[in-house]
């Protein structure tokens, strides 16, 4: 067993899911495969038939489990495989990427790239990028935030449970930082 | 043989949901016949003591509305969880997270700091904050903690059923009393209410068109609506496709569009995530500058599509924030 | 079948593909880590899983172990998800248990370091295993095959592949934009290596095919709108305006002869524009249909100045004598339109061909700035019997050369212009150095970066070529100037080369210049490939699906490509390419139905009827039913893209294959890791 944040070599590697439409940019990385192309393994790719079919909810789970960017890869402009799937997920993408600035994500982390059939070179220019530029951001590590945002929820669960609830609701909270005792309701 | 023992509690809410219980009317005689209140803080006075020596279990059900915003929220709901068989998030809050989840923006060193320092209207000049422990006059009293999140009920402890609505409303208020009195339960984890979207119980429905498409979002306050219109027709944003229905349209049938209240259908782990695709895919443009110009109408995405849901969402917070530390 | 509350029990083998997957991902250890995932109740790695031997190990185990779900991890699902779904249906199961994990095309080849790529394997092969566990099962669906075939371009390539079908008793539809079919060849003089005369062995088979039963040859036409899916298209093809009646022409030219315009004083295309025509013409004597056609551009019964894109319109102002010669054939219509017809087919064959390099794209070469420099294809024209000078290679200055240099690799083999060799320019130059030789005894210099000869009977030709006492000199040509330094090269056209044989820079003064300008796509290839639904590889060329073991098929089904539309290739590379084109299209008529791949959407009976989906979907599939209230999917319509699932705010539509759950199931399963 690994751990996940940490790559065979030792040290953070970033996981970046990739969501890569059937027809051009899965066809791509396949091409990339046939051609030999070298580009770095942090990328897993999930294929769906259209970039239309992703559902911004995929990027979102994406990240609360543990991705440290989110790849979309879809046909060119007026190229779909199903006429305009593609501009349905440019339209999300607009809005999610502010959406997700908003929420603290940084824009690198997601990223759609029109990447059609015959660009094999594409797809490893793009995930050696979309790579280079999460190494620099450092982990998303939404797992371990959620532990660490929980931690106090569990302690205080163990308190009660053990302590059968005793009056004092904080015993394990830290002292006063500093000596102003006036009281201010909360 | 002794009623069946009920619980009601409120954690970070506004009291509107302990108004639905009062607005059962008349209902209200019928539930209070066949139940033993045990715990209504708004209405009656119980001690914390007087709940701890319960035995565990003894309580048939629990309604708590309201998130969880400090430790001894959680240990009421800990300590309600323990003594219930049934405990039930009551409200969008304890449910969702509701309005007060939309905190999860802010750090609480920046809630704390706007609400004792930068608030206008506050005069501190000492710059005092809530403090967890003191000495005044020989006692040492404990204040609750202010936590770094604002949770849903379900976060913090298991949960049987969920009363959906920013309130929930009367008839589903009763509707569970009855299904719980009665011992016709849905399976565990189950909202107790349809599980459709809103749309199928608006009026407004057979006014939408089949081929929309937004050129333009309008917010509420920028425009006076056709009262029999789909506000999606109108190029507002209405949550009402991506919200569970239950509610009977209450908001739409008052002019006003749905805000998502209800949550979102069982299908659906993230309601913004869904809204938003459902909204951006139907936008008119194809590029980048046209889609960014309609999309100048929903400047608030997060405000707009995670009103009550902030906490339930897949992300739960803005995920930059300190996620330890204590703030006090 | 099996029953969704029956435990589920997963089968996973992991293929080594000999080295392919082996050398970088450790299999064993990759097959040791899933056996430890939930649900697997068997683990394999096994050296080829495609074999024989390998999909026998998936049925046996199926029976022997009672699998309920398969997972193969080894190449591209675009490859072989088929062969593995038909053997896991042989166990017994349905097809639709089965999941592909790709480590080879996305992993083994494309890493360097053996652990991440074996960490990599594990995580992938983990996210199909959870994948698998919420797969259902379904069933395939049938579509019949329209036996109709439509042939786009009328080339050789299109020629070939038409008369193959129309031979195996098909109806054919060869739909060909110029007013005649044969394309490029037909304007060769001869063909190499053989020096077979290009007429005769085309002429032949383009009167076949303008005769054929079977064939309906629209020329003059071109496909506007293509609709439908594989074994059903529906094709709009907008038939030009020629201003004939192609029932009532007989093809006797008499209204050519009796036309207003005694003289021909038109460009004439067909001859590279170095022969002139009048406005009512047939484009070279063989052309197919023997139908004329009338310029409205230029013929004196329509007016001037319509801007392009405009319909013409009758001035009648001129005599019409080309009525009156055609008497009562009445075959000629100054009111004809364009207009558009329907067709269906099940198959659709595009050999839509190339066209040449603009010259005038390199002016150091001086096409279009000294008149005796002249493209390839010019020249076969000139050295043509039936070209605009009748067979005789005399200049623009009407003189004869004397001495005429070959530039090879014009607009190929160069990072400025293409990079790729367009095959035939060393073959053609080599021809047309015969041949020029032949006509004029001149002095033939060629100038070439490298001699490639490739093919049956090429190098001999080649050989034949130097003991005709051609020269052959070995350099990229600088520049072609009429700066004459010494005396000699006066009134000449000289080519400055580095010959990097000699290691010497040359200047060589000669009378003609002959530019070799290699391949391209098409000025419309962009266009067509979005009608037909295909790609385009980065040069331009249509993509080929694999490109080695599906060279004529593209990514749309029942599509498929021959000729120069796909890449550079001869005459008889198109034609064999032309065939197999055929053959593909024949297979999936002769089987008479395709198998859809069953991942269509549907709607649940909790949609709330909010309409969103409606306007999304691109096939009209979906519609709102005002008895229930809620949208409903035309299965028959949907093509499985899944947008509209990805955007119903309520969670209500559904895709087989691709459901939420399943998706979810993948995206936890590459992020769990361990």
């Amino acid at each position: 067993m690994t751990d996940p944040s940490k790559s065979p070599n030792g040290g953070w590697t970033p996981r970046i899911v990739a969501f890569f439409c059937n027809w051009c940019t899965y066809t791509a990385a396949d091409l990339a495969g046939v051609s030999r192309l070298k580009y770095s393994s942090n990328i897993r790719v999930i294929r769906l038939m259209c970039s239309g079919r992703v559902d911004p909810q995929f990027i979102l789970d994406a990240f609360s489990r543990g991705a440290d960017g989110v790849l979309i890869g879809g046909c060119h402009p007026n190229d779909c495989h199903y006429v305009e799937g593609n501009y349905k997920m440019l339209r999300r993408f607009q809005l999610l990427k502010r959406m997700l600035a908003d929420l603290g994500i940084e824009e690198q982390r997601l990223r759609l790239e029109w990447i059609s059939a015959a660009e094999g070179e594409k797809v490893k220019r793009v995930v050696n990028e979309m790579t280079t530029q999460i190494k620099a951001l450092g982990p998303l590590g939404m797992p371990e935030k959620f532990r660490d945002w929980d931690q106090e929820v569990i302690e205080l669960a163990h308190h009660v449970e053990k302590s059968g609830a005793a009056a004092c609701c904080c015993g394990s909270a830290a002292a006063p930082k500093d000596s102003k005792a006036e009281v201010a309701h909360v | 043989m002794s009623k069946p023992k009920v619980a009601f509690y409120w954690c970070a809410s506004c009291g509107g949901c302990e108004e639905t219980v009062v607005d059962l009317a008349e209902d209200i005689l019928g539930v209070v016949e066949k139940v033993d209140i045990v715990l209504w803080p708004v209405a009656m006075d119980f001690k914390y003591k007087d709940i701890e020596s319960m035995p565990d279990r003894s309580i048939v059900a629990t309604l708590l509305n309201g998130a969880i915003r400090t430790s001894e929220q959680e240990e009421m709901a800990v300590l309600l969880r323990r003594k219930s068989q049934y405990l039930i998030a009551y409200g969008a809050c304890a449910h969702l997270g509701g309005i007060p989840a939309l905190a999860n923006q802010f750090s609480r060193e920046q809630i704390l700091k706007f609400n004792y320092e930068d608030c206008p209207g506050m005069v501190n000049e000492r710059k005092t904050r809530p403090q967890l422990h003191f000495e005044e006059n020989g006692c040492s009293p404990h204040l609750p903690e202010f936590r770094n999140v604002v949770r849903t009920l379900d976060q913090v402890v298991d949960v049987d059923f969920y009363i959906p609505g920013c309130p929930p409303t009367p008839n589903l208020t009763k509707a569970a009393f009855d299904a719980l009195l009665s011992g016709k339960l849905p399976p565990k984890g189950s909202v107790l209410a349809p599980d459709s979207a809103l749309c199928d119980e608006c009026d407004r429905k057979k006014t939408k068109p089949s081929d929309i498409a937004f050129l333009e979002f309008k917010r509420p306050h920028q425009a006076l609506f056709d009262p029999e219109k789909c506000f999606l027709a109108q190029g507002v944003v209405c949550m009402g496709p991506a919200t569970r229905s239950g509610c009977g349209a209450v908001c739409t049938s008052g002019n006003m569009p749905c805000t998502g209240c209800f949550g979102p259908t069982s299908r659906v782990r993230d309601q913004g995530a869904k809204i938003l695709s459902s909204l951006c895919a139907n936008i008119g443009p194809r590029d980048e500058e046209g889609i960014n110009k309609v999309l100048e109408g929903i400047p608030d995405p997060v405000g707009t599509f995670y009103r009550y849901g902030l906490a339930k969402s897949l992300l739960r917070r803005k995920v930059n924030l300190p996620t330890s530390g204590n703030g006090h | 079948m099996v029953n969704f509350k029956e435990d589920i029990r997963i089968g996973f083998y992991v293929c080594h593909c000999g080295h392919n997957i082996a050398a970088m991902v450790d299999c064993p250890e990759v097959a040791k880590y899933v056996a430890t995932l939930p649900n697997v109740v068997l683990s394999r790695d096994y050296k080829y899983m495609c074999s024989d031997p390998g999909q026998e190990l998936i049925q046996m185990d199926i029976r022997e172990h009672k699998l309920n779900r398969v997972v193969v991890a080894s190449c591209s699902p675009l490859l072989h998800e088929h062969t593995f779904r038909s053997a896991t249906e042989a166990g017994g199961l349905n097809p639709f248990f089965f999941h592909m994990v790709n480590i080879r095309e996305h992993n083994s080849w494309v890493h360097t370091d053996r652990k991440e790529a074996t960490e990599k394997a594990k995580g992938l092969s983990q996210a199909a295993v959870m994948r698998v566990a919420k797969h259902k099962s379904l069933d395939v669906k049938r579509v019949p095959v329209n036996p109709e075939a439509l042939v786009v371009g009328g080339g050789i390539a299109g020629i070939t592949a038409a008369m193959a079908l129309a031979k195996a008793g098909k109806k054919v539809y060869l739909v060909e934009r110029e007013p005649s079919i044969g394309g490029h060849m037909a304007k060769f003089d001869k063909t190499f290596p053989t020096l077979d005369c290009a007429a005769c062995i085309l002429t032949p088979k383009m009167s076949e095919v303008g005769s054929h039963p079977n064939i309906t040859l629209w020329s003059y036409s071109e496909v506007t709108k293509v609709d439908g899916y594989v074994g059903n298209y529906t094709v709009q093809v907008k038939r030009k305006a020629r201003y004939i009646d192609e029932d009532l022409c007989t093809g006797c030219q008499d209204c050519i002869t009796q036309c207003v315009f005694k003289e021909p004083k038109f460009e004439d295309l067909f001859n590279e524009g170095l022969g002139k025509r009048k406005p009512v013409y047939i484009p070279f004597p063989q052309a197919t249909p023997q139908i004329v056609l009338i310029d409205p551009e230029v013929c004196l019964n329509f007016k001037r100045g319509i801007k392009p894109g405009q319909e013409p319109v009758v001035s009648d102002k001129c005599k019409k004598t080309c009525v009156e010669a055609c008497g009562e054939k009445n075959a000629i219509d100054f009111t004809q339109k364009d207009e558009l017809e329907e067709i269906k087919v099940g198959t659709i064959i595009v050999a839509t061909g190339f066209k040449t390099f603009e010259a005038e794209r390199l002016p150091q070469y001086g096409y279009g700035i000294y008149p005796n420099v002249y493209t390839a294809l010019e020249v076969e024209r000139l050295v043509n019997a039936s070209g605009p000078t009748g067979g005789d290679v005399i200049l623009r200055d009407g003189k004869e050369p004397k001495s005429i240099g070959i530039i090879h690799c014009v607009g190929s083999r160069d990072k400025k212009t293409h990079v790729w060799c367009s095959r035939v320019c060393c073959m053609y130059s080599l021809k047309l150095a015969h041949l020029l030789k032949e006509h004029t005894g001149a002095e033939i210099y060629n100038f070439y970066i490298d001699m490639r000869t490739p093919g049956k009977g090429y190098e001999e030709f080649y050989n034949q070529l130097l003991d005709e006492g051609n020269h052959f000199i070995r350099g990229r040509v600088g520049e072609v100037t009429d700066w004459a330094v010494t005396k000699e090269e006066e009134g000449k056209l000289v080519i400055r080369v580095e010959d990097t044989l000699a290691g010497v820079v040359r200047r060589i003064p000669v009378d003609m210049v002959v530019l070799a300008t290699g391949l391209e796509p098409q000025k419309d290839a962009q266009d067509v490939r979005r009608l037909f639904n295909m790609s385009c590889g980065s040069e331009g060329f249509f993509l080929e699906r694999h490109p080695k073991l599906a060279p004529v098929n593209t990514f749309n089904d029942g599509v498929y490509i021959a000729g120069c539309c796909q890449g550079p290739r001869d005459i008889p590379d198109t034609v064999a390419q032309a065939g197999a084109a055929a053959a593909e299209a024949l297979a999936l008529i002769d089987t008479g139905y395709v198998e859809q791949e069953p991942n269509t959407a549907y709607i649940l009976a909790d949609c709330c009827g909010c309409k969103s989906c409606i306007p999304l979907c691109p096939y009209t599939a979906i519609t709102y039913d005002e008895t229930t209230l809620k949208a409903v999917i035309n299965e028959a319509l949907c093509k499985g893209c899944g947008t509209c699932v990805g955007s119903c705010p309520s969670g209500s539509i559904v895709q087989n294959l691709f459901e939420d759950d399943e998706i979810f199931s993948e995206i936890e399963g590459v992020l769990a890791f361990k």
